[in-house]
């Protein structure tokens, strides 16, 4: 005889812990559910408002320098060690987590002009005002031994900046001439030199780790190959570049900082024009760096701000600030995409939360899924206004602003004097210049 | 470079030349090698000088041994004409006296021959335009190096998410192969396992499949597929035909060609069916039992019975018209014939199938209930109507691919079926109206799913589908309208928007957001584009209340008494007549019906123009107290407005259309089109989709809220390697063997499972350790 029972799967309401919640079947029949687009509003909203309430980016500042910061490093291999260098020739070698000095070292007579780690991360290079670059090992001395560099290479002339290559054991160091050495060497391997002018930036591509891009004072963008005698091509801008970043995921794409207040992104195999021309700073930008992930890149001004700009868009997506940060001089982007690092005039490193509004630490996953709902409701309403103003509202500080206003104004009025000269000359006779031409004046072969 | 190569060649012209001269005659003292340093020291000068004297003493003339020197070395280039820059110095100037000796015919053949070519070695190009060419040659191939890259960066940029640090070694147990490199199975245990597993060619490596097992995976061939291909080609291409001619025939106006061919069709059927009586009893038996339900059909319905509207205008013109006579007749004479009960066939057998669909849906609806006291009544009591459902975005593309097998596999049933029919279209008639019928479905399905939600109570099929098409064309025009409305905004506009609002207010508290949102007004040199409609949620209801629209305009027409007895289907309904009741219960004593048409008539009044007065008193006449402006003066001055746009709920009875714009709303509504969507009804549908868990299922709620980006803190990001990505094609195979080593004779298979490990091998990542 058959007997038919109920028969229940206990999976379906038994919780695997004690601490987990009780399960509830749930019918999702949207009759039940009616409203859902304005109910999904207000969570819009509300995610939006508690997003900008929870925006507290500012982690740490490391202060002990006794000078302005001139260069930061990353460390290649460990998240928590970063070194600086200031303007008196002082190095300090940091622990973020403890967020104190590891070690000084008086590198350099005069600036430290640039640092860099190599790729194995047991040493790491500086260069000075005094004509030298130095080899130190990231392990520091015993008690009582004196610091001694590794190495010391006596240039001719001053060397402004220093990159390693990604994976082998050389390096590049602009000064008069872009120089690539060997770590065995004491003179160059390679010497490029294009014109008669001083360079401030040299940085190789990670990517396609032969390539290198220089930022030289004739306002130019200079590419190279390691393998070739010869330089590869040259863009000249309106104005100097300071410094260039390229993209770590993207082989072809680079940004510079320039002196007109804008950061450029090109692509290096179109070098008629930038890809996207990014505006939001009101004051030269003097450095730049991109995210690990290739996404967005941060920039740090004289105008006393960070940036974050999306690579892809010609605005910033956060600024950051505080009442005692000075001109910023160098920024870098942590290698786990979660934090900033700024090193400004005012003797401080911060340590600024890349993302302003992320909650550090440990998530439990309901978290983790609440997180990821608020953000996907954010994205989803993005483009109603009331969740748009709260999203875009940020605070600057009164001169930046009365800046931004007054440069608002001068770009407008050269807008309209502009249109009315084409209003009044010759059909055709004062074309219409896109904002991406006008920047760059040559690219030479 | 090619500066270097002809440097090169005039140096070896000319030190071939100093060689062979110097060879024949390099005797005198004055000759000096050129080998000499500039700044050779004298002591070896006067050495050589001395050696040579010594030689010259000796009476046999010593053939001088000379060394051959690149002179050109230490030339400088800016220098080479500068000494000799007037004259020329010639080849025949040089060799003037070689003529004159004997001996050496060679070289003088070669010299002549040389004095004789007048040709010259083109100038090297300068060092700029070298460098110029060097240049551009370097920065063609490293563009052509990072453009491998591209695909790459598309597909990062595609991908749906992508978690740092990317390459990560997945997790988890390994199989003994990935570890251990050359490991062998050495026990006798181990041996007997692989010896048993290669006997019977079980799969050892990564891909966990059996020689067969791959066969059958490979088994659709080129071959197969290309026959398949053309079959599904010529399916279509009869497919297309087959509905164009269906088109044409149908289209085909002409009474007269249907009637013969009607005619025809009957003759023909007729014909059969005798013929089928004598081979085939049964299934004409069946035939029979067709007609017979024909029959009954059409006893049921009212067709043919001269109670249409056709017919009744017709029976008002038949007094004083013959031919509609004729016509009334005829209808009432196929009624006859189809209601006959005889066995001998004279009715249309193939109009069955659209008779029986003949009998309207309303017949077995539930009889409307009229109250004429309760005004809540009239209208039907709200059926639940099939919610939209959530569209999911982003179905598994395996799906997809699947659907579109199956339609090519339906198509090509579809094709077999016609086939079969095509060959049995002689032996019956039938199927030609089955056939039809399949032809049009496409065109019937769409309007069946457009007039769903309508119920229509229409005497005849004609004007049935007269209205459908009436209200698909209206819903067309009405979603077009939405469609044209709304202009793209401009890229300025976009750049405009994704400004951050960047303000002295700072912002603590939510408190502080409400005053935000308060205080700050929407941006000046935005214009509010009221032309365009507002896409949330006000407007899904303002467009299910257009369809009602529809809806009751045709519930408003008299419906047909049916004089012929219907079985009664009144369905018993106790939830039904509960609602009723509680209705009836809940407005029994106010009149809502009245209030509600006195609001409207108010509205309307509202919106209606009012003729303003514009005459001012004591203008161009007497004025004063008791003086009223003159009559003619009234009439110039007094305007009319022009009438405004018809309101929306002109024609529908029983709704209020608010045409106001409220701006309370209005600050929480999109004002114009987004950027990336291209209309409003894509960027509505994507607001309308929820995400949250209230309405989806858990995972789907991960899966829509995937975050694009995922990061791990405390992880190291690298940078893409180039290896991981680009193969190279110069690098050749590498000689690694696979990883288990078997003694046993493997022969010629070994060859597949090596491949795979290497082509695995890559991928994993290799980094140079300084």
């Amino acid at each position: 005889m058959k007997v038919k029972v109920l028969c229940r799967n206990p999976d379906d309401y038994v919780r695997e812990t004690t601490r987990d919640i009780q399960r509830v079947p749930r019918n999702y029949d949207p009759t039940l559910h009616p409203f859902e687009v304005p109910r999904e509003y207000t969570r819009a909203l509300n995610a939006t408002k508690l997003e900008r309430v929870f925006a507290k980016p500012f982690v740490a500042s490391l202060d002990g320098h006794r000078d302005g910061i001139s260069c930061i490093a990353k460390h290649a291999k460990s998240l928590s060690t970063v070194l600086s260098g200031a303007c008196d020739g002082e190095v300090k070698v940091w622990n973020l987590p403890r967020r104190e000095c590891v070690r000084t070292i008086q590198a350099h007579e005069g600036f430290v002009r640039g640092i860099c780690s190599r790729f194995c991360g047991t040493s790491f290079f500086t260069v000075g005002d005094d004509k030298t670059i130095k080899q130190w090992n990231m392990e520091p001395p015993g008690c009582g031994v004196q610091e001694e560099p590794i190495n010391t290479i006596l240039g001719k002339a001053v060397v402004t900046g220093i990159d390693h290559h990604q994976r082998e054991a050389t390096f590049a160091t602009c000064g008069q001439t872009v120089d690539i050495y060997d770590e065995q060497r004491s003179s160059p391997i390679r010497s490029f030199s294009w014109g008669v002018d001083s360079f401030s930036c040299v940085r190789y591509n990670p990517v396609e780790t032969e390539l290198l891009a220089s930022c030289a004072s004739d306002r130019s963008v200079v590419l190279y190959d390691m393998r070739e005698s010869t330089p590869l091509r040259k863009v000249v801008m309106k104005l100097r570049s300071n410094t260039l970043c390229w993209n770590p995921m993207e082989a072809y794409y680079f940004t510079c900082s320039n002196e007109d207040y804008n950061l450029y992104t090109y692509d290096m195999r179109h070098l008629k024009c930038p890809v996207t021309v990014h505006m939001d700073h009101v004051s030269a930008v003097l450095d730049v760096d991109y995210s690990p992930t290739g996404r967005e890149f941060v920039s740090a001004s004289f105008d006393k701000t960070i940036r974050i700009f999306p690579k892809d868009k010609g605005h910033s997506r956060e600024v950051y600030h505080t009442k005692r940060m000075q001109h910023v001089i160098c920024v870098r982007w942590s290698a786990d995409n979660k934090y900033v690092l700024s090193g400004s005039d005012e003797m401080n490193i911060r340590l600024w939360k890349a993302n302003a509004s992320e909650k550090l630490g440990v998530l439990s996953s309901r978290e983790k899924i609440a997180a990821n709902y608020n953000k996907k409701l954010i994205e989803k309403f993005q483009h109603h206004p009331q969740v748009k103003r709260i999203a875009r509202h940020r605070h600057l500080p009164r001169d930046v602003l009365k800046q931004k206003k007054q440069q608002r104004e001068m770009k407008e009025a050269k807008r309209r004097k502009e249109q009315n000269v084409r209003k009044h000359s010759k059909p055709g006779s004062v074309p219409l210049v896109p904002e991406k031409e006008k920047h760059v004046v040559a690219v030479l072969e | 470079m090619s500066e270097h190569e002809t440097q090169e060649k005039s140096t070896v012209v000319t030190s071939e030349m100093a060689v062979s001269a110097e060879k024949e005659f390099a005797m005198d003292n004055d000759v000096i090698s050129a080998s000499e340093d500039e700044e050779g020291s004298d002591d070896e000068r006067k050495h050589n000088k001395l050696l040579q004297a010594i030689s010259s003493l000796g009476g046999k003339r010593r053939k001088n041994q000379t060394e051959r020197s690149e002179a050109s070395l230490q030339v400088s280039e800016f220098f080479v004409s500068a000494e000799g820059a007037g004259d020329k110095v010639g080849l025949s100037d040089l060799l003037g006296t070689v003529e004159k000796t004997t001996g050496a015919t060679k070289t003088k053949k070669q010299l002549r021959n040389l004095q004789n070519r007048n040709e010259t070695l083109e100038l090297p190009l300068n060092k700029e335009q070298t460098e110029k060419i060097q240049r551009s040659v370097a920065y063609e191939k490293s563009t052509k190096e990072v453009t491998n890259w591209q695909s790459v960066v598309i597909q990062n940029q595609k991908a749906e998410q992508l978690v740092f640090p990317l390459n990560q070694e997945p997790s988890g147990p390994k199989r003994v192969e990935q570890v251990v490199a050359g490991w062998k199975a050495e026990t006798p245990l181990e041996q007997e396992i692989f010896r048993l597993l290669h006997m019977n060619k079980q799969p050892l490596h990564d891909p966990v499949l059996t020689p067969v097992e791959e066969a059958s995976l490979m088994a659709m061939s080129l071959e197969e597929a290309t026959i398949r291909r053309a079959e599904l080609q010529k399916a279509r291409a009869l497919q297309s035909y087959y509905e164009a001619k269906a088109k044409r025939e149908k289209k085909i106006k002409s009474k007269k060609y249907h009637r013969i061919q009607k005619k025809a069709k009957r003759k023909e059927f007729v014909k059969q069916f005798e013929e089928r009586m004598k081979t085939d009893p049964t299934g004409a038996l069946e035939e029979l039992k067709k007609m017979e339900m024909s029959r009954m059909e059409e006893r049921m319905s009212l067709k043919h019975q001269n109670s249409g509207k056709w017919a009744k205008s017709k029976a008002i013109m038949a007094k004083y018209d013959d031919s509609a006579r004729k016509a009334m007749q005829e209808q009432l004479q196929i009624n006859k014939d189809l209601t006959q009960k005889i066995a001998t066939l004279s009715d249309d057998e193939h109009e069955t199938p659209e008779e029986s669909e003949m009998v309207p849906d309303f017949v077995n609806d539930v009889e409307p209930i009229t109250d004429p006291v309760n005004p809540w009544m009239r209208s039907r009591i709200p059926q639940e109507e099939p919610e939209i459902s959530c569209v999911t975005p982003d179905k598994p593309q395996t799906s997809e691919e699947e659907e579109e097998r199956n339609e090519e596999e339906e198509l090509l049933a579809d094709f077999q079926r016609r086939r079969t029919l095509r060959r049995t279209e002689d032996d019956d008639l039938i199927p030609t109206a089955a056939e039809e019928q399949i032809v049009n479905t496409c065109e019937v399905s769409r309007e069946e799913v457009v007039g769903d939600g309508t119920v229509e109570i229409s005497d005849s099929e004609e004007e049935e589908e007269e209205d459908v098409s009436q209200f698909n064309t209206l819903f067309k025009l009405m979603s077009s309208e939405k469609t044209h409305e709304g202009p793209a905004p401009t890229q300025d506009q976009q750049e405009d928007e994704e400004q951050l609002d960047e303000g002295q207010l700072r912002v603590r508290s939510m408190e502080d957001l409400e005053v935000l949102e308060e205080v700050s007004d929407p941006r000046p040199g935005t214009p509010a584009a009221p032309s365009m409609p507002q896409p949330t949620a006000s407007d899904p209801l303002a467009k299910r209340s257009k369809r009602e629209i529809d809806l009751s305009e045709v519930l408003t027409k008299e419906a047909k008494t049916i004089k012929v007895a219907l079985t009664p289907t009144v369905v018993e309904d106790e939830e039904r007549e509960e609602q009723i009741s509680i209705i009836k219960e809940a407005f029994a004593g106010d009149d809502v019906i009245s209030d509600f048409l006195i609001d409207k008539r108010k509205q309307e009044e509202a919106g209606r123009p009012k003729v303003v007065d514009l005459t001012l008193p004591g203008w161009g006449e007497w004025g004063g107290v008791g003086v009223k402006p003159s009559q003619h003066k009234r009439k110039r001055f007094r305007k009319k407005m022009a009438p405004p746009p018809s309101r929306q709920d002109q024609k529908l009875p029983d709704v209020i259309i608010s045409e106001k714009r409220n701006s309370s709303i209005a600050t929480h509504q999109v004002s114009h089109l987004p950027f990336p969507f291209q209309n409003a009804t894509q960027f509505e549908s994507c607001i309308r989709t929820p995400v949250g868990q209230t309405w989806n299922t858990q995972t789907a709620v991960k899966k829509m809220t995937m975050p694009k980006v995922v990061t791990t803190a405390g992880a190291i990001i690298e940078p893409l390697v180039k290896e991981d990505y680009i193969k190279d094609k110069s690098t050749k195979p590498m000689g690694k063997g696979p990883a288990i080593l078997l003694n046993d004779k493997r022969g010629a298979k070994d060859g597949k499972p090596s491949d795979k490990h290497k082509g695995r091998d890559s991928h994993k990542r290799r980094r140079n350790k300084p």
